[in-house]
């Protein structure tokens, strides 16, 4: 059997490459895909820990963040759209300000 | 060494390349497509803990309904690659610094703390069979039924405000 340390420890490195990904890449869509693999890394931590303590909890919860992650990335996707169309370009060194 | 093990190891190492793939692709679409792997390796691994309902939303939502909206808007924007720019130079080894320390100090503290070692077993509750899904099914309309509405409520706010944000706006129509 798999210690549950082993799937937290992956959770732990996922999560660090997702921040990575924040940090280094200038593509909005990058960045946004790095945050969803940093919400899918908490997600993975939080059913170890369900499995362990043998409660349905921790999986309801993953459930609720997948939901809100999808609201998320509708709004999120929409907006980039938006800028784009407003401005025809994308990249985040030059979208220094909130008007439109 | 187990077969549990195993599996598991080969699936964190698919599951690490993957995500490493997305960060450095130079091209949006690839990305995008490491990261639909990286899911569904996850996926998989919430079928090795016992939650096989939440492996089967992760591949639909998240694999299926997020991932086709992102490759729909990078091609739509054709965003595949957008030029590179130097604007921050010091930025770049400043950011990998800051992240090998996030994660060496997380790994440091997890094996730091880590109590007796406690397996991920497979009791009969956790097994992947449909009597796990009717007790999470219980819990979730039972203890969770007002995050569930308050939820949809969410996803219903979100579609419109997606929609009012994208559309186009006719100017003889106001």
């Amino acid at each position: 059997m798999v210690p549950v340390d082993y799937y937290i420890l992956l959770s732990a490195v996922l999560f660090s490459i997702g921040a990575f990904g924040v940090l280094i890449r200038r593509n909005p869509l990058i960045i946004f895909m790095s945050i969803e693999l940093m919400l899918n890394a908490a997600n993975l931590a939080f059913v170890a820990f369900a499995s362990v303590n043998k409660s349905f909890s921790g999986q309801i919860f993953v459930f609720f963040v997948i939901a809100v992650a999808a609201a998320e990335v509708a709004v999120g996707l929409a907006l980039i759209v938006e800028i784009f169309k407003s401005r025809r370009n994308i990249n985040i060194d030059e979208l220094n300000s909130l008007k439109g | 060494m187990s077969a549990d093990l195993i599996v598991f190891l080969v699936l964190a190492l698919v599951a690490t390349a993957a995500a490493l793939g997305m960060v450095f692709s130079r091209n949006a679409v690839y990305s995008a497509l490491f990261l639909v792997l990286n899911l569904v390796t996850v996926a998989v691994f919430y079928l090795l803990l016992g939650a096989p309902f939440i492996a089967m939303s992760q591949i639909t939502v998240y694999a299926g309904a997020i991932m086709v909206l992102f490759l729909f808007v990078i091609m739509l924007l054709g965003a595949q690659s957008l030029a590179v720019t130097n604007a921050l130079p010091w930025q770049k080894p400043l950011a990998a610094f800051l992240a090998i320390v996030l994660a060496v100090e997380s790994i440091y503290i997890i094996i730091s703390r880590a109590g007796p070692a406690v397996a991920v077993s497979s009791p009969a509750a956790s097994l992947n069979s449909m009597e796990s899904l009717r007790e999470m099914a219980m819990v979730l309309f039972n203890d969770y039924l007002l995050p569930f509405e308050v939820t949809s409520i969410l996803l219903l706010v979100a579609m419109v405000g997606a929609i009012t944000l994208t559309k186009r706006e006719r100017p003889g129509l106001r």
